[in-house]
C-alpha cells in the first residue's frame, strides 16, 4: 500500500569484510584465467564437485566452478543475452539450465567475463574436467563442454563422480555401501587425475583441502545460524555475495579464513544490534537461486520493512546442517580428528558431503519442506517467497509440493515465476505488482523514507 | 467505518476506469469510462462523472483510494489526488466481501489479469494471478472476437448457442489466435469456436484458481463476469455454483472505497 507509515529503525552499517569478499572473488576468476602463465593447471567442474580432490595435484591448480560462473554471466544481462543467442544458434533449446547455457555461450563466443563485467577475449579452456553428477544437467553440462572444446581444437579429459546414492538419515553400517560407492570412485579418480595431468598426487595436500572444505562449509552454516537474531545482521542479498566463496573455493585456506573473519563480524553486529535492513519488521525466506539480473527486488522489499534472512538454498547450498534430537536444525560440527591418510580423507569428505541439505531436493521433497519449516520457525520468519525457477530444474523440482507443505503448516507462501539466468523469463513489473499485493495481504504498508 | 464519511474508490484498469463513491456503506454513485491514452485524463474524467452524479465536489470526499494497474499514476496528482493505492487483490477481496459477506473465494477476471483470491472476513488469505500471457484475461476474448469478426459483446451469447466441445489451447494468446484461424478455415461454426474460446479461458482460470483451493461462496467479479458465455464453463470446470454480484466490474472500485473508509484497518 502506498500510504506510507513510520517505523522504528535499527542501526545499520555496511559489512567491514565486503571489500575482502569482492577481492577474493575477483582474484579467483583472474587466477583461473592466468593459471598457465604461472605454470599452473586449470580445471572446470560444478560448485558441488569434490574440489578438495584435485587440490592434491599441487597448490598451483585453479578451478572455475560452473554455476557461479553462469550466475556471474547472468548478472551482466547484456553479456548473458549474447550467450543465450550463441547457445540457441548452436542448436540448444532455451528450456535447458540457464547457468549451463550461459557457460556454453561464453565458450561459443570465446569470451570470458570477470566479476567487474570486463569481457576478455579468448575463453580459457580447462586442462581437465572434474565433475559430479547429482542434478539432471550436471554430467551432460560438461560432456558438452568437452565436445565444444574439442571443436575448438582442445581435447579435455573428463571425470564425473556419481553421487546418486540417496540422502542418508544417518550412517549406520548398513549404509556404508553408499559411502564406499562414492569413495571408490574418488579413489579411482585420483589415479585418473595423475594420468590426465602427469603430476604426482600429494596426499598431505588432499588432507589439508578436505579439512578446509569441512571447516568452510561448517562455518558458513554457523554464520547463517547467527542470522536467527532480531534484527538480522545479514540480508540475503548480501549473503549471496558471501556464500559464493564456498561455491568457488571451499577447499582453500582463504575461504576458511574469510568465513572465520565473517563469523566474528556477524557476532559483533549482533552484540551491537546492527541490522542489515534498518527498518526490519517482517522476515521472509526465499527458495532456489534468485533471478540474478533483478536483485533489486530485495531493495523493493526493504521499502516495506521486509528482510529476507536467507533460504534453504543460501543456507544449505554449501553450509552443512543436521537435526538435533530435539528437532532443531543446527550447523553440523566438524569431525573431532583431521584425516591423516588418503583413505581417511576420502571417507571423511564423502560422509560429510552426502549430508548436503540441497541434495535432499533430489530424493525427498518432504525433507526439503521439513528443513524449510525449521528455518521458518527458528529464524522467526513470517512468510516464504518461492521462486518457480524456470532456469534450474534441479532445484525447482518438487517446489510446488514444498508450497503445499508450507501452506499446510500455516505459513504464508508467495510463489513467483522467473529464471535465475535468463531475463526473458522474468517479468519485473508483474512480479513487483504481485509482491506488493502479497505484502498488502500480510498487512504491510510502504514505509516513509 | 467513520460516521458520515464519504469516500471514493477508483479502479484504473487496463481497459476501463471505474469509480464508486460511498457514504456509510451505501453507494452514492458509480461511473466508468474507456481508458484513453492519457491515463490521468481518463481517470479524472470518470472521477468527475461520478462526483457530478452524486452531486458532490472533490472537497466533499474525505479519502480516495486507487487500485488497478494505473492506480499509482493518480496517487497525489491533481484532479483526483488519491490518498493511497491498494493492489487489485486486496481491493477485490474487500469489495467482494462488501457485496457477498459469505464469500471465501473471489475470481476476478478483468481485461489484463485473471486472479483467484482466497478470502476470510474480507481479508486476503492467499491469491494467485495469471503469469504474463493475457490468455487468462478479457483481452483474450477481445482478440479472439477480432479473429472471428464478431463484436466482443456478442461472443458470450454466441457461445451459448453451441453444444459442441472443441479443445483449444489457451496457454498462449498468440497460439490460440492461430488455432481460431485454423478452426475458421476448417468451417467450424462461429458458435462452436466461440464456445471453445470460453471453455479455454474457463479452463485456464479454473486451473489457476484450483492452486489456492476453491471454497464456497465463490464470487466472480471483473468485466468478464458480464459475459454470459464465461460463467457456465467456469462453473462446470470448478464443479461449483458461482455468484455474480450486481455491477461486477465495479467491485474492486467498491473495495477501494471501503478501504478508504477504514484507514486504520
Amino acid at each position: 500500500m502506498t500510504s506510507a507509515v513510520e517505523v522504528k529503525e535499527y542501526p545499520s552499517e555496511p559489512l567491514k569484510c565486503w571489500e575482502q569478499a569482492k577481492s577474493l572473488r575477483k582474484n579467483y576468476y583472474e587466477d583461473y584465467l592466468h593459471a598457465h602463465e604461472k605454470g599452473g593447471l586449470r580445471w572446470a567442474g560444478g560448485a558441488w564437485s569434490f574440489s578438495s580432490i584435485p587440490a592434491g595435484l599441487g597448490e598451483d591448480v585453479y578451478c572455475i566452478t560452473g554455476e557461479p560462473y553462469g550466475a556471474t554471466v547472468a548478472f551482466f544481462k547484456d553479456f548473458a543475452a549474447k550467450c543465450h543467442d550463441a547457445t540457441e544458434a548452436a542448436g540448444f533449446p532455451r528450456t535447458l539450465c540457464a547457468y549451463m547455457r550461459n557457460y556454453w555461450g561464453s565458450i561459443l563466443l570465446d569470451k570470458y567475463i570477470l566479476t567487474d563485467g570486463t569481457v576478455v577475449d579468448g575463453y580459457p579452456a580447462p586442462d581437465f574436467i572434474w565433475q559430479d553428477h547429482i542434478c539432471c544437467s550436471h554430467g551432460k553440462w560438461y560432456q558438452l563442454v568437452k565436445w565444444l572444446e574439442k571443436k575448438r581444437g582442445k581435447e579435455v579429459p573428463m571425470y564425473c563422480v556419481d553421487v546418486s546414492v540417496g540422502y542418508p538419515s544417518d550412517f549406520s553400517p548398513e549404509e556404508d555401501y553408499k559411502v564406499n560407492y562414492v569413495v571408490e570412485q574418488l579413489s579411482d579418480g585420483i589415479d585418473w587425475l595423475e594420468k590426465a595431468t602427469g603430476r604426482k598426487y600429494n596426499d598431505a595436500l588432499l588432507c589439508d583441502a578436505v579439512w578446509n572444505e569441512i571447516k568452510s562449509t561448517s562455518l558458513w552454516a554457523e554464520i547463517c545460524a547467527l542470522n536467527q537474531a532480531v534484527p538480522a545482521p545479514l540480508d540475503e542479498k548480501s549473503m549471496y555475495s558471501l556464500y559464493v566463496m564456498g561455491t568457488l573455493m571451499k577447499h582453500r585456506p582463504e575461504c576458511v579464513a574469510f568465513y572465520e573473519m565473517l563469523t566474528d563480524e556477524v557476532k559483533d553486529r549482533i552484540k551491537r544490534g546492527v541490522a542489515a535492513v534498518s527498518t526490519e519488521r517482517f522476515r521472509v525466506i526465499t527458495d532456489t537461486q534468485p533471478p540474478w539480473g533483478f536483485l533489486r527486488i530485495f531493495r523493493e522489499m526493504e521499502k516495506y520493512g521486509v528482510v529476507s534472512v536467507g533460504s534453504l538454498y543460501t543456507h544449505g547450498l554449501i553450509g552443512m546442517w543436521q537435526y538435533q534430537p530435539d528437532g532443531t536444525w543446527t550447523p553440523k560440527p566438524i569431525p573431532p580428528i583431521k584425516p591423516q591418510t588418503r583413505e581417511e580423507a576420502l571417507q571423511t569428505i564423502v560422509r560429510w558431503t552426502l549430508h548436503k541439505p540441497e541434495w535432499a531436493h533430489f530424493y525427498q521433497p518432504e525433507l526439503k519442506t521439513k528443513m524449510m519449516d525449521s528455518i521458518v520457525k527458528q529464524w522467526k520468519v513470517n512468510a516464504v517467497l518461492l521462486h518457480y525457477n524456470r532456469g534450474c530444474e534441479g532445484l525447482s523440482v518438487h517446489i510446488a509440493e514444498n508450497r503445499l507443505g508450507l501452506l499446510n503448516s500455516g505459513i504464508p507462501v508467495f510463489p513467483f515465476e522467473g529464471n535465475m539466468g535468463d531475463e526473458r523469463d522474468f517479468d519485473l513489473a508483474g512480479t513487483m505488482a504481485r509482491l506488493t499485493a502479497f505484502f498488502e495481504s500480510m498487512g504491510l504498508k510502504k514505509l516513509k523514507k | 467505518m467513520t460516521d458520515e464519511m464519504i469516500t471514493a474508490g477508483i479502479d484504473v484498469g487496463a481497459k476501463f476506469a471505474k469509480v464508486v463513491i460511498l457514504k456509510d456503506g451505501q453507494v452514492l454513485a458509480r461511473a466508468k469510462t474507456l481508458m484513453g491514452f492519457d491515463l490521468l485524463k481518463s481517470a479524472s474524467d470518470v472521477f468527475e462523472m461520478a462526483l457530478k452524479d452524486a452531486g458532490l465536489s472533490r472537497g466533499d470526499i474525505q479519502r480516495v483510494v486507487a487500485t488497478g494497474m494505473g492506480g499509482n499514476a493518480i496517487l497525489q496528482r491533481p484532479q483526483i489526488n488519491a490518498d493511497e493505492t491498494v493492489s487489485g487483490v486486496v481491493a477485490g477481496a474487500a469489495g467482494a466481501f462488501q457485496v457477498v459477506p459469505t464469500v471465501r473465494t473471489v475470481i476476478d477476471v478483468g481485461a489484463e489479469e485473471g486472479r483467484g483470491i482466497k478470502v476470510e472476513g474480507g481479508k486476503v488469505k492467499d491469491f494467485v494471478i495469471n503469469e504474463r500471457c493475457a490468455a487468462g484475461a478479457g483481452t483474450f476474448i477481445e482478440a479472439m472476437a477480432r479473429a472471428l469478426e464478431v463484436k466482443v459483446e456478442d461472443m458470450g451469447p454466441l457461445s451459448l448457442k453451441s453444444v459442441n466441445a472443441i479443445p483449444m489451447n489457451a496457454q498462449c494468446c498468440v497460439f490460440a489466435e492461430s488455432e481460431v484461424v485454423s478452426l475458421i478455415h476448417s468451417k467450424v461454426s462461429k458458435e462452436d469456436v466461440s464456445k471453445a474460446i470460453h471453455d479455454a479461458i474457463a479452463g485456464r482460470i479454473s486451473s489457476m484458481v484450483l492452486r489456492i483451493g476453491v471454497e464456497k461462496d465463490v464470487v466472480l467479479i471483473g468485466g468478464c463476469a458480464l459475459n454470459p458465455g464465461f460463467l457456465p464453463p467456469l462453473e462446470k470446470e470448478l464443479h461449483t455454483s458461482i455468484i455474480v454480484p450486481e455491477f461486477p466490474e465495479f467491485v474492486s472500485a467498491l473495495g477501494a472505497a471501503v478501504i478508504a473508509a477504514n484507514p486504520q484497518r
